[in-house]
C-alpha cells in the first residue's frame, strides 16, 4: 500500500511515522509538505503525525487543519481511503471536521509523558483487526491537550456505532468516557492521542503499536 | 477599522484553566469568586470602512478559523 506522511512546521513524529510504515510495509512513505495541494499519485494511506504544528497557537491543530494540503486529505478520506492521525494529527483531524469532538487542555493542566495502558474497545476496524477485542496494550503518550470532549449526544452516538476504538485504563487527561481513540462513522479515519509509531520496535521498550500498522497495511 | 473578537468556552465545557484561576484567587483570599472562565481576545486591524461587510467577513473568519464551534462561541465588536 502506498503511504504518505504529512509534514507541518512543528511536526516532530513524522520520522517515527515514516519508520513504522517502512518497517511494516518495506516501502518508504512519501513525506508531503503541508503547502502541497496534491497527494502523490497512487497514495492510499495517509498518516497525519504528532508534534506541535504552528506551536499549538490559537488551538492545537487549528492552523494546520486549514493548510493547503487539507482539502486533498478531506477528499481522499471521502473516497473511503484510510487516514490515521496521531496526537497532534488527531487534533488536526477533529479541527478539520473529519472526526467528531475536540481535544482540550488536560484536566490536570500538566503535560503528560508516560506509558499509557489502553484497551482495544473495537477490534473490528481496519486499524485494529490484528488485535483481540478487549486486549490491553501499553502505548506511549506525550501531550498537553489530549482531553477528549464531545457533547453527550455525540458521545452516545459514537459509542453506539462502535467508533470508540481505544480507551485508557487509567485516564491521564480527563478525556470523556476514557476515550483515547475514535474513528469516523465510515470507519476509515481514525484519530488517537497515544503514539503507536513509538511502540513498534523492541528498542522502543514495547511493540504493542505494531499490530495497528499490520492491521492497516496488511502484512505481518 | 478594528475588530475585537472574544472567544469563550461554551457553557458546560470543562475549563480546567479557569478552575485553576478560581482556585488561585481563593488561595489569595478572594472568597467572593464563585467561578472563573478563561477565554481569548483577538484584535484584527482591517482595511475598508463598511461595517456590515466587515462584520460579515469577520464572522466568517470566526467560524472558519478563530473559534471551534464544538467547544467555543464568540462575539464581535467593531470600532
Amino acid at each position: 500500500m502506498k503511504s504518505a506522511v504529512i509534514v507541518f512546521p512543528g511536526s516532530n513524529c513524522d520520522r517515527d511515522a515514516h519508520d513504522a510504515i517502512e518497517k511494516v510495509t518495506g516501502h518508504k512513505p512519501a513525506m508531503v509538505w503541508h503547502q502541497e495541494s496534491d497527494l502523490p499519485e497512487g497514495t492510499e494511506f495517509i498518516m497525519v503525525p504528532g508534534g506541535f504544528s504552528y506551536g499549538d497557537y490559537l488551538r492545537c491543530g487549528a492552523m494546520a487543519s486549514r493548510s493547503a494540503i487539507m482539502p486533498a486529505i478531506v477528499a481522499h478520506a471521502a473516497t473511503g481511503a484510510p487516514v490515521l492521525g496521531v496526537c497532534n494529527g488527531f487534533q488536526i483531524l477533529t479541527e478539520s471536521g473529519l472526526l467528531p469532538g475536540a481535544l482540550m487542555r488536560n484536566a490536570g493542566l500538566k503535560f503528560v509523558c508516560e506509558k499509557a495502558k489502553l484497551k482495544v474497545e473495537n477490534a473490528n476496524t481496519r486499524f485494529t483487526s490484528h488485535y483481540e477485542g478487549g486486549a490491553e496494550l501499553i502505548v506511549p503518550i506525550a501531550h498537553h491537550d489530549g482531553n477528549y470532549f464531545a457533547d453527550a449526544d455525540t458521545l452516545d452516538r459514537i459509542e453506539g456505532e462502535g467508533q470508540v476504538v481505544f480507551r485508557y485504563g487509567n485516564n491521564p487527561n480527563g478525556s470523556a468516557r476514557d476515550i483515547a481513540g475514535i474513528t469516523n462513522e465510515q470507519g476509515n479515519v481514525m484519530g488517537m492521542m497515544p503514539h503507536p509509531e513509538r511502540a513498534v520496535d523492541a528498542n522502543h521498550g514495547g511493540t504493542d503499536g505494531l499490530k495497528l500498522f499490520e492491521s492497516l497495511l496488511g502484512s505481518a | 477599522m478594528k475588530a475585537k473578537i472574544h472567544v469563550y468556552l461554551k457553557p458546560g465545557v470543562l475549563d480546567p484553566q479557569g478552575a485553576a484561576v478560581a482556585g488561585a484567587l481563593h488561595n489569595m483570599g478572594y472568597d467572593e469568586v464563585t467561578a472563573a472562565r478563561q477565554g481569548k481576545l483577538i484584535e484584527l486591524d482591517l482595511t475598508g470602512d463598511d461595517a456590515d461587510t466587515a462584520r460579515k467577513r469577520v464572522d466568517e473568519m470566526c467560524s472558519k478559523l478563530l473559534s471551534n464551534p464544538v467547544i467555543e462561541s464568540y462575539s464581535i465588536e467593531l470600532e
